[in-house]
């Protein structure tokens, strides 16, 4: 089995024909390279006809076997029981089934999330109050950071979920979901938990945070795309988005993607047992970069939290007068690959509504940067980025002077 | 009432469809023209007024019938 043996290792797929310009990838939170450990294992699943998990033949009693060992392996991550893993195709349609999924069954008509959540469980809230349900926004600081307390006085008698992710992919910031997931236990409410970001970088298990359902990807851990996964606590009473025959517990019906999903228990076994190493090699990095970046750029500002309020592999900053559009352009044809934090915020050119949530000045709505370490980030890019960005920053000044 | 040179229904789509194909539209249009756009994203009120706000366009009426709006957006340039 390969074995990269961290930091010195180059990162998957670096040595192919493209790479005859050194590139510098700083952009895990968009997409990360699936570890080669986890293709190994999902290989024989794409190449061997291992069957499928619903069929009686001893080829679908081995594909059960598969699905059941990715299932306790996802849970062991998040110190969940096997049983409440729900395997989706995205961390997406995990976010609608929590949503929609506990909207369809409860008697309440209100919803309590954040105003920073990720645009699936913002669209999933959205699409509810189209069909006459109430969602209340809990507002957030500077840092981006939600207050548990505001999140307690938005509870009604009819509230029937509340949402809040562990950390804030775009701004890096880790929310406060031990406190909020005691006050929603308190007052009977179920509590959802969009763990994405988070997982395998920060500290999260269940029981402690009084969570009843948790969002999981497979990509943010290094496994491959299109797996994605939604824990729910035995108590929850959820309907599927997706009917047909009964796949997962009926609650997410369709063949399962059993290379995607074994990639992924693989995926989860190996960041729940290298995360803290890695976050801490990375949190120095991160701290280089931001430092040394803010030290450079004497107008750019920090997003969100700082220090340990902040995911480990995460720096986020605007600079002011200069759209980040055109620093992405820049940077990448310094073979610099890095984004604004938000696809959303990529596609129409609209300030993101993290952005606009943590009150940034409309001078600095257009220039946020996101730069997002992991497991093949080198000493050697973080000097790339160093070197490369006060030019680039000066030069598009320059351009187009305020 | 202001008569629309275009007509765009995102009616069913989410943020960031509804702004992301009102801009397409109006590369569409000369400037003065008239595009009257249609969704039920709650979220598209505020994400049109802040759109028009940032591109200079001119944002001429937000009708609300129920759960959609209407807008009427008059190209600046």
């Amino acid at each position: 089995m390969a074995r990269p043996s961290g930091s010195s290792s180059a990162r998957p797929g670096s040595a192919g024909a493209a790479a005859a310009v050194p590139r510098v990838y700083l952009d895990y939170a968009g997409l990360s390279p699936v570890d080669p450990r986890v293709v190994a294992v999902m290989r024989p699943f794409l190449e061997g006809g291992v069957g499928n998990p619903a069929a009686l033949h001893s080829l679908g009693l081995e594909a059960r076997a598969s699905l059941d060992g990715a299932r306790a392996k996802v849970a062991r991550l998040v110190g969940a029981t096997p049983a409440g893993v729900i395997f989706t195709a995205s961390a997406t349609e995990a976010n609608n089934l929590a949503i929609r999924g506990v909207a369809e069954r409860a008697r309440g008509r209100h919803l309590v999330t954040s105003a920073v959540e990720h645009i699936s469980v913002l669209n999933a809230c959205r699409d509810l109050e189209k069909r006459g349900w109430n969602v209340t926004y809990v507002g957030v600081d500077a840092d981006g950071c939600v207050d548990p307390q505001a999140v307690a006085r938005a509870l009604r008698d009819d509230t029937a979920l509340v949402s809040v992710m562990a950390a804030n992919g775009e701004i890096g910031t880790l929310e406060p979901v031990r406190a909020v997931g005691g006050l929603a236990r308190e007052r009977g409410v179920p509590f959802h938990v969009d763990a994405v970001g988070a997982a395998g970088r920060a500290p999260l298990a269940v029981d402690e945070a009084h969570i009843d359902l948790l969002t999981l990807s497979s990509n943010d851990i290094y496994g491959p795309p299109g797996a994605g996964a939604l824990w729910t606590r035995a108590s929850v009473k959820l309907a599927p988005v997706i009917v047909g025959g009964g796949q997962e517990g009926g609650y997410r019906s369709g063949t399962e993607n059993l290379p995607a999903i074994v990639g992924m228990g693989v995926a989860a076994d190996l960041v729940r047992i290298e995360g803290p190493a890695e976050a801490a090699r990375l949190r120095a990095l991160r701290d280089r970069l931001l430092a040394g970046l803010l030290d450079r750029l004497t107008e750019a500002r920090l997003t969100g939290a700082r220090d340990d309020g902040r995911l480990p592999h995460h720096a986020s900053l605007v600079v002011p007068g200069v759209k980040a559009d055109g620093i992405l352009m820049e940077l990448d044809l310094r073979g610099i690959a890095a984004s604004s934090g938000s696809a959303c915020n990529a596609t129409t050119g609209e300030p993101s509504h993290v952005l606009r949530a943590i009150g940034c000045g409309r001078d600095s709505l257009e220039g946020s940067l996101c730069f997002t370490l992991g497991r093949w980030t080198t000493a050697s890019e973080i000097d790339v980025v160093l070197d490369a960005l006060p030019g680039v920053v000066t030069r598009l000044r320059e351009l187009a002077p305020r | 009432m202001p008569v629309a040179d275009l007509k765009l229904d995102c009616v069913g789509l989410f943020c960031p469809m509804p702004v992301l194909k009102t801009r397409e539209a109006m590369r569409r249009l000369e400037p003065g023209q008239i595009l009257e756009m249609m969704s039920d994203d709650p979220a598209s009120e505020a994400d049109v007024r802040s759109w028009t706000t940032r591109t200079g366009n001119d944002l001429m009426e937000i009708d609300r019938n129920g759960a959609t709006f209407r807008f009427l957006i008059r190209k600046a340039r």
